[in-house]
């Protein structure tokens, strides 16, 4: 009798995670706040990755992907909260892709994911923080933590020969946190900082700004800020004054708009942004203007890959469920396995259904270590003749 | 040497961007002061009208710049910069007519025409987003440099470097040029004296017959002008952005206040006092301390009073210490 039963309850098991479900993954993004320019582009990189799934059948029995929004707001944990709550209770969305900025990830992280065992794996959340936040092993992110950036810094600063830095930053989460995380890398390694200072985006002048750092001196200038905000400014007047020449540019600097503003008078300066030379970048790009979204667009194809990881470890887990899921989404991102990019989730997971262990590259090569984060890889560039070069990666 | 570095990192980093910034604030005080001193209020609008007009300076620019006009090492906003004051003097007549007018007739009280001058600030603030838009603008074309830091340093061999940009100079010489002849026609031609014979008693002035619209009118055009100078002179040093001249106001009232509202001696005198302390008290002192002071004696730390963050409130706390004791301002204004 009891053998019959556990028979027949492994069986209904069984037929339970064979049949077909209507899964809901909620997609929480800051669609209005800071972020709203760049957040239609990633929703709909998550999404491009739901449908693909869902035409080709293959998941757990056919299941389809639907995809729940929810807005985040990027810096209103209040409402982000709210929105995550409404998801999970519900709308019962068995993961979420989310959410974006760091500081309302942590709230929906700490008040919802957590208490409710929803697994969450964010796109675009940088933040050193979160490495260490208490998360019983249902957070994760396709995005490199800014701590992963400062020892990108200190690697190209300490290739170049350069002893002292002065760092400036915009006053907020994701300034501060670059920075303390550059001044320690380097520290540790040795160097020196004259001064760590911020400065406020918005600004029309920054020649005080400019000359406190001036005093401190130091052979580079550390610009983290944003390109199009206080950092260019400050670059301007460092330039003008003759404060500074050469320059170091992290992530949020990197864009045409320097070659624009600045042209030759940065040629020497150089720095680094989150980027790969992956096939999978490209054939992301090309799925995404068949789609009809920009796929070059910030962390668009992290949001992809983030969807990906989730739908191919509920093939791994045969579940759908955020307690058995989160348990193989480092396995299906991790070598060994077979090299899964972008367009190819169906051959992912027939490959998982037969058995057959997978690697999951993605379109940002993808490749989790340490508490569930992006190992993270960059794009070192460098001025010459008045633009910008990409001469290697890391 | 060492004493000569130091004189050249204080003038590259204090003097010129403070005297600079100095002569901006005047020019918008002054206008501030002006309307206080005639008119009786304190007009909000001024920052915005300093953007606006100097949105109207860039069309013209743009205009000019299509045209293939250039004025040599000059930037072309000079040549731009008659046609955007005439603009904005025709903008602000026809406020006045439109809404300030209204108000004198009915012999409002000063706080009334204050709010009233926040209203129109808010309709000048849309307006000029209308026009121009919300983004950043640099229109400053010509030779960018008079002294070139880099230029400087392999010249005179020192170690520091010397920049003194073309539009530092180009609104330092204005200041002085503008501020010589206001001061010129307010004492010596008749509509000027009889501007601040309507300031000093509006009722002695009106018995022995001045025109009192005709006052009124003159002290828009000149405030209007002196508005878009400024505006215009501070977007090309630094660049041009809406919001920034909004903010603006809050440095120029208090350069206004602390010389005196309704001085222009004041006016000026507050602007370059303002801007003075704003960069004195961020800048960090250690590079001329190192190279003034002897080794034993010089600085570990940045000798920073404070961070640059808090630049604002320097001008309010003189503002606040000022009005604590000596409320009519430094040269003795007409605030009450």
């Amino acid at each position: 009798m009891k053998k019959l039963l556990a028979a027949t309850a492994s069986l209904a098991l069984v037929a339970g995670a064979a049949g077909a479900e209507d899964i809901k993954i909620g997609v929480i993004l800051g669609f209005t706040g800071p972020l709203e320019s760049i957040t239609p582009a990633m929703g709909s990189g998550a999404e491009l990755a739901m449908k693909e799934v869902t035409d080709s059948g293959k998941l757990l029995g056919g299941s389809t992907v639907t995809s729940v929004r929810g807005d985040s707001t990027c810096v209103d944990a209040a409402a982000a909260t709210a929105a995550a709550e409404r998801l999970v209770t519900t709308d019962k969305v068995n993961a979420i892709m989310g959410a974006d900025c760091s500081g309302v990830t942590g709230a929906i992280l700490a008040n919802v994911a957590v208490p409710n065992g929803v697994a969450m794996i964010s796109p675009s959340a940088t933040s050193p923080g979160l490495s260490t936040a208490e998360d019983k092993d249902l957070f994760f992110r396709t995005a490199p933590s800014d701590a992963r950036q400062g020892e990108i810094v200190r690697d190209i600063l300490k290739e170049k020969g350069v002893s002292s830095i002065a760092i400036t930053y915009t006053n907020n989460d994701y300034g501060k946190g670059l920075a303390e995380a550059i001044q320690r890398n380097w520290e540790e390694a040795g160097g020196k900082v004259t001064i760590s200072a911020a400065h406020e985006d918005g600004k029309a002048d920054y020649s005080a700004e400019v000359g406190a750092l001036a005093s401190a001196g130091g052979d580079v200038l550390v610009v983290a800020g944003y390109v199009d905000q206080g950092g260019s400014g400050v670059v301007r007047a460092a330039l003008d004054t003759g404060a500074f020449s050469t320059f170091y540019f992290p992530d949020g600097m990197v864009g045409e708009k320097l070659n624009e503003n600045f042209g030759a008078e940065l040629n020497g300066s150089y720095g680094a942004y989150p980027g790969t030379d992956s096939p999978g970048a490209a054939k992301f790009q090309e799925m995404a203007a068949a789609a009809g979204f920009d796929g070059t667009s910030a962390f668009a194809p992290e949001s992809y890959d983030a969807a990906a990881l989730i739908m191919l470890a509920m093939a791994a887990a045969n579940s759908s469920k955020s307690a058995d899921l989160a348990t193989k989404v480092m396995d299906v991102a991790n070598a060994p396995g077979e090299q899964i990019f972008p367009g190819e989730l169906a051959k992912g997971l027939e490959l998982i259904a037969g058995g057959t262990d997978i690697d999951y590259v993605g379109a940002s090569a993808v490749e989790l270590i340490g508490p569930g984060e992006s190992a993270g890889n960059y794009r070192e560039i460098e001025f010459k003749d008045g633009k910008y070069e990409t001469v290697k990666f890391r | 040497m060492d004493f000569l570095n130091a004189i050249v990192a204080l003038l590259n980093f204090v003097v010129i961007p403070a005297t600079a910034y100095g002569a901006q604030l005047a020019l918008g005080a002054l206008g501030v002061t002006l309307i206080y001193g005639i008119l009786r209020f304190s007009n909000f609008a001024h920052g915005d009208t300093m953007a606006l007009g100097t949105g109207f300076v860039i069309l013209f620019t743009w205009w000019f710049q299509s045209m293939g006009l250039h004025f040599g090492p000059l930037p072309t906003a000079l040549i731009a910069l008659p046609f955007g004051i005439v603009v904005t003097i025709l903008f602000v007549l026809g406020t006045d007519r439109a809404v300030y007018r209204f108000y004198r007739q009915q012999k409002a009280a000063p706080v009334i025409l204050v709010i009233v001058s926040m209203g129109v600030m808010f309709i000048m603030n849309g307006l000029t987003r209308f026009v121009i838009g919300v983004e950043e603008i640099r229109f400053d074309d010509g030779a960018r440099f008079v002294i070139n830091a880099g230029a400087f340093k392999a010249a005179t061999g020192l170690a520091e470097g010397l920049a003194f940009k073309s539009t530092q100079a180009l609104t330092i010489l204005t200041a002085v040029v503008v501020v010589a002849a206001l001061f010129l026609f307010l004492n010596r031609t008749r509509t000027g004296k009889s501007m601040r014979a309507f300031s000093d008693n509006e009722d002695l002035a009106l018995l022995s017959g001045i025109n009192p619209e005709k006052v009124v009118a003159v002290t828009w055009m000149i405030s209007a002008g002196l508005a878009v100078i400024a505006g215009t002179l501070y977007g090309l040093d630094k660049s041009f952005k809406a919001f920034n001249y909004f903010q603006l106001l809050l440095p120029i009232f208090a350069s206004a206040i602390v010389g005196g509202l309704g001085n222009p001696l004041g006016a000026i005198a507050g602007g370059f006092l303002i801007a003075f302390s704003e960069v004195g008290f961020t800048y960090a002192w250690k590079k001329v301390a190192t190279y003034v002071l002897p080794e034993s004696l010089a600085p570990e730390g940045l000798a920073q009073l404070l961070s640059t963050d808090y630049k604002f409130a320097v001008s309010f706390a003189i503002l606040i210490v000022v009005l604590l004791f000596k409320p009519t301002g430094l040269f003795r204004g007409k605030s009450v």
